[in-house]
């Protein structure tokens, strides 16, 4: 039953003059963030946000706590993504016109070195946060329990990360991405170096069969170029992208950022200008329905000194985001992404380098193929992956350098990291190693016994001792962790600055004299 | 499942499977080895069963003023062609480390990306190099050098 003065035409009118306001309340339905309530649906309310947490631990919004490393790593991304579909409007993946694109995308297209730069940077900053960040969560002891799948899933990120610059080194096809790619390729191949010693490399031919499936051909060239883009573009930002909503979603799940059992009492003082919303400790024992077993994260944690995460959180990422940005602009303007001449499968450049990230990398690859390419990096990966599941212990955890010998232990690491990297280099450099020395001796020693073993053995030796002298394994997983830290460091170092032409060493680019 | 009046089971204890459970598990099986399987079909086409690449077997003309023990590297080609009193021979140019191309040097041959060494006959003198430089099979058919890339010999081998 309608009212007597109603009017259609005048409702229709009401309606489209209300179009943005009902719009955005179908949007937003909780309003505007502006009382806890409203704070809290604007989260929970958004498929986005709610991968956070309503209410953040004032702990977990300390500086000192994060850093903010994650966030500038997920905003690299999220800039490298933009940047990169606007790349891929002119980039073409074919030999040669691959290069002529990149030089269009250079020269003619309308702020496309700006693009590329930005791309080029923010792909570093990349790196270098994720490395960071890790480092971050290991000296925190964030990894342990219940987040010991979510370091797992970090492991992944960092492995999938370095493969995205990888594969977007070659796509310039310039000489600098044709040799390193050929190396990249050679080393997947180098577990021929142990099937050839033994002999059965016409029967089981792994090195060969991962070559084969990276290049799609005998060596880098058209078919190559098509994998590394297909990768680059689609394959690992898919997988990237999946495993980051995964470890989000896994910080919320297992109870926001590890922090230490006394980190209430200590932001006491900053929690006193909020309203408290637990004063109880938690007493449910279970999760959304009754019927699921299993504690929730805040079973027995007290009550928390948590404040709603928006804005505090979301406006300290906002915050971290535009800073990241504002960095990689900068460097951008600063300079440009390199573009060496067309890539000649003929003539390598002398010295090739891989990207700086992979130079340290090189330097052991430079004593034993296999080793240096893929016994030792193995090693470290799966050593990296297990650390949760054989550091159970419980002390320090949430503490920067917390358990056992602490900072203590980590600075005596760093000596002994930095120390032993630089003598091996030094050794191996003045004096060569055992294929100079004896030319006929059998190739399998050298691979077993060369500067990246050599170094990897010491490291180890010390991390047992480390062990042994504190009773406990994060006292081995610091000292360990901080050595090939340091040892990373070193060869990236001598890797970058200090080789040159056939590898040998300078101790300054301006001896490497015309070539 | 059938419990007995006054016996008391634990939740943990196991009861012989109900054919409805087994079903579930038997089609759950299948459709994972199904899943598998056809994860290794998929595997197959990034297998490539044809590489694309110039043909590995060419004809050299070497210039009749190639002095003795100079590579003389034919056009295009990964390969060191020589020729001295005993005859002609072929070394690939492609390092055994990690493939770069090795440029001849008085001392034989030297590799710019992580210094190998060789000497002229491919015998490995430094760096990381796991193998010395293969030689490759050389015919001949009146003045003509053909080489076959794909073909090593033992070296030492000149015709």
């Amino acid at each position: 039953m309608q009212a007597e003065n109603y009017s259609a035409l005048h409702e229709f009118w009401t309606n489209l003059r209300a179009i943005p306001s009902h719009v955005y309340r179908a949007m937003f339905r909780g309003g505007p963030p502006k009382t806890d309530r409203t704070r809290s649906s604007f989260i929970f309310g958004n498929v986005f946000l709610h991968l956070h947490s309503v209410r953040t631990h004032l702990w977990s919004l300390r500086w000192s706590t994060t850093m903010g490393l994650g966030i500038v790593t997920t905003a690299a991304f999220l800039i490298t993504l933009v940047t990169g579909i606007l790349l891929m409007f002119y980039y073409k993946p074919y030999p040669d016109i691959a290069y002529q694109s990149i030089k269009d995308i250079h020269f003619i297209v309308p702020t496309g070195r700006f693009m590329r730069n930005i791309h080029r940077w923010a792909a570093n900053v990349m790196v270098v946060a994720v490395i960071l960040h890790m480092a971050r969560a290991f000296y925190t002891a964030s990894y342990r329990k219940p987040r010991e799948f979510n370091w797992f899933i970090g492991w992944g990120l960092l492995v999938t990360t370095l493969g995205l610059s990888f594969t977007g080194y070659l796509l310039p096809w310039d000489q600098l991405a044709y040799w390193a790619i050929t190396i990249g390729a050679n080393i997947a191949q180098s577990p021929r170096e142990i099937t050839d010693a033994m002999g059965i490399t016409q029967w089981m031919d792994i090195g060969g069969l991962q070559r084969e499936i990276l290049l799609g051909s005998d060596k880098v060239g058209e078919e190559a170029l098509i994998r590394f883009y297909l990768l680059h573009v689609m394959i690992l930002p898919l997988t990237l992208a999946m495993l980051m909503a995964v470890h989000f979603w896994r910080i919320r799940k297992d109870g926001g950022l590890a922090k230490p059992k006394d980190a209430d009492e200590r932001v006491a003082e900053e929690a006193k200008e909020f309203y408290p919303v637990f004063t109880d400790s938690p007493a449910k024992t279970y999760h959304l329905a009754a019927v699921v077993k299993g504690k929730t994260s805040a079973v027995d944690s007290g009550p928390e000194h948590t404040v709603p995460s928006m804005p505090h959180l979301f406006y300290a990422e906002l915050g971290v985001l535009m800073l990241t940005t504002l960095i990689c602009i900068g460097l951008a303007f600063i300079s440009d992404a390199p573009l060496k001449e067309l890539a000649n499968p003929l003539v390598p450049e002398n010295p090739a380098k891989a990207p700086w990230y992979f130079l340290g990398l090189q330097e052991i690859v430079s004593f034993s193929a296999f080793m240096g390419g893929i016994g030792i990096p193995m090693l470290c990966v799966i050593g990296l992956g297990l650390i949760p599941f054989l550091d159970r212990e419980k002390e320090g955890t949430g503490e920067w350098f917390g358990g056992p010998g602490g900072w203590k232990l980590v600075k005596w690491s760093m000596v002994v990291g930095f120390a032993s990297s630089i003598l091996v280099e030094a050794f191996a450099i003045k004096f060569g190693w055992l294929r100079e020395w004896f030319p006929d001796i059998p190739q399998l020693i050298i691979t077993f016994v060369n500067p990246g073993t050599v170094l990897t053995a010491i490291y180890a030796a010390f991390s047992i001792w480390a062990v042994r002298k504190y009773n406990s394994t994060r006292a081995g997983a610091l000292a360990l962790f901080t050595c090939f830290l340091c040892g990373f460091i070193v060869l990236t170092v001598i890797g970058t600055y200090f080789r040159g032409p056939n590898w040998d060493f300078f101790w300054s680019p301006s001896d490497w004299g015309g070539h | 499942m059938t419990t007995h009046p006054g016996e008391k089971k634990s939740r943990f204890d196991p009861d012989p499977m109900p054919r409805r459970d087994f079903l579930g598990l038997a089609a759950l099986g299948s459709m994972m080895a199904a899943f598998l399987l056809s994860i290794f079909g998929m595997l197959k086409l990034p297998k490539a069963a044809v590489s694309a690449s110039p043909a590995k077997k060419f004809n050299v003309s070497i210039p009749d003023t190639l002095p003795e023990g100079e590579a003389f590297i034919p056009p295009g080609r990964n390969v060191a062609v020589f020729r001295d009193a005993e005859g002609v021979f072929a070394i690939s140019t492609v390092c055994t480390h990690l493939g770069c191309i090795v440029k001849a040097s008085p001392a034989g041959f030297d590799c710019p990306c992580h210094g190998s060494g060789f000497t002229k006959d491919g015998t490995v003198r430094k760096g990381p190099a796991p193998k010395p430089l293969p030689w490759l099979k050389v015919s001949l058919s009146g003045s003509t050098v053909t080489v076959d890339e794909e073909k090593t010999v033992k070296a030492g081998t000149k015709v």
